[in-house]
């Protein structure tokens, strides 16, 4: 995020697209309503799905899944043909503005109205609430739904130019604001569990970078960007990936296509999973390590507001399992010592003498140390120095590249639309009580019993044509597979479209999803893929909502 | 904002313009007898705890609901303000199961103790799970009241135990209204309300039905805020030996919380106010989705696929078996990082992955 959370609140304009933010961040959402209902803020809520946030919004705009960029392209039309841009902004701090201009010309309200399916009055209405908020800014807000497209990349700058145009950056209020789905995803990106780049972003193939990492850690390093974790299931699939070592994640359910993951784990010479429950993944592990819970080791997680915050041990490791950290330093040790590497640079007395020395090597978490978070909770980065604050709101008065860019796009439609065969389009996301892939609040039996399986969400309309009901058991099958889920009829998924989560093992979404990535971000188009669904039998008797269509809401 | 300066008995304290007579006394480390104000909740003045006189007004006025301005004087205890205030709790506890409240023996009575003087076990302190931690027996031993002029016949009405975290026992609410505005205010949710009027007057959902058949979303901040033991953690274990701050293991907000710890367990979760990125407030996963930590299913030693049957190892057979088989793959390897675990973790991660397995193929589910 550009801004901080609490900064939602002083939004004069929220626009939240391709987040369904009172379910997968509901603090965040917190903010939104209170801008909204405490401080008058207006509200633009763009989904498919008319989500929780639709209701309170002043428009909502259902675009098709997979129309983000023209939907976003024609806004951004409309605010400069009707002289709402912010001329200075534009002038002083950006530049390429007359190509993206010129790139806009075939985004006119009709053509993108037909192609999202938002009506030109509502396009107009967006934009002008937009382009002048009621006070201090207006922020963008957005999740998943914007990333996971194979013009992920192509959305965010779309969102970035809309931003740019109206001046909505490095001020109170405004801003461009993703939010993160994990605890720590913005931390381990920060820490360079990236195939390009060190931590903090420092490039691998940058020599400066390299030799800079080269001295701290005394080994020779490798230049060549690796693998994204797509890539490397592509690799393991065509033999030149033999072993892999997956510490704390379930790919198994989180990776599109799970089939192929699956049967591609299965093929490798070793597999290490590193985890505290036996997840879906780690049974198809050679070797199984327990790690720990958050709750047995210190460290520190970084939110989606870059807000670097401790995390702190409070009950002792159960049975046999170790800290994470302390089970890399031992195999780096171990491996070490094979290699006649040096097995000192794995030795550390705990996690604040690792961030000592990560701190070292990386210019925005420089001023970061566990001695100054217990004195000052939490800081932000960038945090070049020891006295230096932290940063709540970047590009305040220059963008870190110097001026910003606006990037011409083009609209892609979905890599895989529907037709005779699989004519409905499958979108996915998150619930209020599910985490992930539910290995942690699957076994909490509150939220169990209070979402204890998948409700296939389905519109009347189509339901009517499948002859399925609210608690009907139906068959969903992609091109890659096929899973059974009960189906839960409601008008909150629009025509053509089914939504599932991804928390249930037993009826995995990702077995459907494409694969298809983004050339860029190599994210999977997991937010749209096609899908054919049928009634089959097991149909409960007295079903929940009482075998009508519509129910459930 | 301006400065302004007040006079509280004999007392000077400073204030900004646009505070409350209350909340100037508050930040000058004064103390106001309250039930229902809370810092970051609209003023109510439901209570009328917080009665005070200020000279050249009239009457008695409620310190939460009264703007501050420069010069006042503020008496907090004359006899007619400690006379009302008094009236005010007498009234509160009257229909309230004030058994415990007012006995002499109470000091002596140990949580869970069977009353002798009583013949049948209603409900009172000894047996409440706020017994010690409430408010309201602060209020009463504040005020010095000793005994009872009337008593209501109190409202026996049914508990709602619709909620899977929780439980409300309308008989011990005092309708401070903490827990509807919290809901209302704070999580923007709204799923409760004040309903009814006078001795029937208690909160309710939207069709006066259970909690769980609303539009409640589970998030236990009503519990978090409530003075007394109308909303309690059901499965309740005690008060909590020791308390640690650290953040929320679920989404991206980074919610900052205390972990209630006893006897090595987690037995609670309590939002931290002064958290940057929530203010004290949690969804349902942050306030009620520990129960994983401990849950049955931990694995708890490292373990080796055999003939495939995992077995039990110890863990210098597991690492030397993991450090042979990955120096066999060097060149051939991938690692998957976390965005679970920690910074510190995932930077030594990625510095194993480059530094001593020699690739870049680092990456973690990020896109997911
Ligand atoms: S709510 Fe307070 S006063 Fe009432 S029974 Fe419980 S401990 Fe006693
Ligand atoms: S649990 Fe949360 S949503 Fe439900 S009534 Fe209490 S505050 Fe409101
Ligand atoms: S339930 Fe608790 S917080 Fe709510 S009104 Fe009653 S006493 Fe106050
Ligand atoms: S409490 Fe809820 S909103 Fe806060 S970090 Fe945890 S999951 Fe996210």
């Amino acid at each position: 995020m550009t801004n901080p959370i609490g900064d939602l609140e002083e939004a004069g304009c929220l626009f939240v697209i391709g987040s369904n933010t009172t379910e997968a961040h509901p603090v965040a959402a917190i903010r939104i309503k209170r801008a909204v209902k405490e401080r008058g803020a207006k509200l633009i809520v763009a989904n498919p799905k008319r989500i929780t946030l639709a209701k309170l919004a002043d428009v909502w705009l259902r675009q098709r899944p997979g129309t983000d960029v023209a939907l976003l392209n024609g806004l951004a039309k409309i605010i400069l043909d009707e002289g709402l841009a912010d001329e200075e902004f534009i002038k002083e701090r950006t530049e390429d503005f007359d190509a993206w201009k010129a790139s806009l010309a075939e985004f006119t309200p009709e053509n993108v109205s037909r192609i999202t399916g938002v009506p030109v009055a509502d396009l107009y209405r967006a934009a002008r609430l937009y382009a002048q908020p009621k006070h201090n800014g207006s922020s963008i807000v957005y999740a998943m739904g914007i990333t996971q497209h194979h013009t992920g990349t192509d959305n965010v700058f779309a969102v970035a130019n809309l931003a740019m145009v109206t001046g909505n950056i490095g001020k109170t209020g405004a801003g461009v604001n993703p939010l993160r789905g994990q605890n720590n995803v913005q931390g381990a990106c920060d820490m360079g569990c990236l195939p390009d780049v060190f931590t903090g972003y420092q490039k691998v193939n940058n020599a400066e970078a390299g030799a800079k990492f080269q001295q701290a850690w005394g080994v020779e390093l490798p230049e060549t960007p690796g693998l994204t974790m797509p890539e490397m299931i592509g690799a393991a699939h065509a033999g030149q990936i033999r072993a892999m070592y997956i510490m704390g994640e379930n790919p198994v359910l989180s990776e599109p296509d799970a089939n192929h993951v699956v049967n591609t784990l299965k093929q490798l010479d070793f597999l290490v999973v590193q985890d505290i429950f036996l997840t879906e993944t780690a049974r198809l592990a050679n070797v199984v390590l327990p790690g720990v819970s958050f709750a047995e080791k210190d460290g520190t997680f970084t939110n989606t507001e870059r807000r670097v915050q401790l995390v702190r041990k409070a009950l002792e490791p159960i049975g046999d399992s170790m800290p994470d950290w302390q089970i890399i330093c031992a195999l780096a040790r171990a491996i070490s010592r094979k290699l006649g590497l040096a097995a000192q640079q794995f030795e550390f007395a705990s996690p604040a003498a690792i961030m000592d020395e990560l701190a070292r090597l990386t210019p925005s978490y420089g001023g970061i140390s566990h001695a100054r978070l217990e004195e000052v909770d939490s800081l932000q980065w960038p945090c070049p120095d020891a006295s230096h604050p932290g940063t709540p709101i970047l590009h305040v008065g220059k963008f870190s590249r110097g001026l910003g860019k606006f990037t011409p796009l083009k609209f892609k439609s979905p890599a895989e639309m529907p037709d005779e065969v699989y004519p409905l389009v499958l979108t996915t996301g998150r619930k209020l009580y599910h985490y992930h892939t539910g290995t942690m609040t699957r076994r909490v039996a509150g939220l169990e019993s209070l979402a204890p399986e998948e409700r296939v969400e389905i519109n009347p309309v189509d339901a009517e044509e499948l002859d399925v009901c609210s608690g009907d058991f139906v068959k969903i099958a992609s091109r890659r597979g096929e899973v059974t889920a009960r189906a839960a009829v409601t008008d909150r998924t629009p025509i053509g479209v089914v939504f599932m989560t991804f928390h249930y093992a037993e009826s995995a979404a990702n077995i459907l999803t494409n694969t298809a990535l983004d050339p860029m971000s190599k994210m999977p188009e997991v937010k749209v893929c096609a899908v054919r669904v049928e009634r089959i039998a097991g149909t409960l008797a007295g079903a929940s909502a009482g075998g009508s269509r519509i129910g459930l809401s | 904002m301006g400065k302004i300066t007040l006079k509280f008995n004999d007392k000077e304290v400073q204030g900004e313009s646009g505070m409350t007579v209350l909340e100037v006394a508050r930040s000058g480390g004064l103390y106001i007898p309250t039930l229902c104000a809370e810092p970051d909740l609209k003023p109510y003045g439901g209570c009328r705890l917080c009665l005070v006189e200020i000279e050249k007004m009239r009457g008695l006025l409620t310190a939460c609901t009264t703007p501050a301005r420069d010069g006042m004087i503020v008496k907090l205890d004359t006899p007619y303000v400690q006379r009302i205030r008094r009236q005010v709790v007498e009234l509160i506890v009257s229909d309230h199961p004030s058994d415990c409240l007012m006995c002499p023996r109470d000091p002596h009575c140990p949580r869970f103790n069977v009353c002798l003087r009583d013949d049948v076990v209603s409900p009172r302190c000894v047996v409440c799970p706020r017994n010690g931690t409430c408010e309201l027996q602060q209020i009463v031993e504040f005020v010095g009241l000793k005994e009872m002029r009337y008593r209501l016949a109190h409202r026996e009405t049914d508990l709602d135990t619709s909620n899977h975290f929780f439980y409300r026992d309308h008989d011990k609410c005092i309708l401070c209204t903490r827990c509807v505005r919290v809901c209302e205010e704070v999580q923007g949710v709204a799923a409760i309300d004040l309903g009814y009027r006078g001795r029937h007057a208690r909160i309710v959902t939207a069709l006066d039905g259970p909690l769980a058949g609303s539009n409640c979303e589970s998030c236990g901040q009503c519990m978090a805020r409530c003075p007394v033991g109308a909303i309690v953690v059901k499965n309740y274990r005690g008060e909590p030996q020791r308390e640690v701050k650290t953040v929320c293991p679920y989404c991206g907000v980074g919610c900052s919380l205390y972990l209630q710890i006893k006897d090595e367990k987690i037995i609670g979760v309590r939002g931290d106010r002064a958290g940057a990125a929530n203010r004290g407030s949690l969804c349902v996963k942050g306030q009620f989705g520990h129960e994983f930590v401990n849950h049955a299913d931990r694995l708890t030693t490292p373990l080796i696929k055999k003939n495939g049957e995992f077995v039990e190892a110890d863990w210098h057979e597991a690492i030397e078996l993991v450090a042979t088989k990955l120096v066999e793959n060097r060149g051939k390897f991938a690692g998957l990082s976390s965005a679970k675990c920690t910074n510190e973790e995932n930077y030594l991660f990625q510095k194993f992955a480059r530094g001593v397995m020699g690739t870049n193929n680092v990456d973690h589910c990020a896109r997911t």
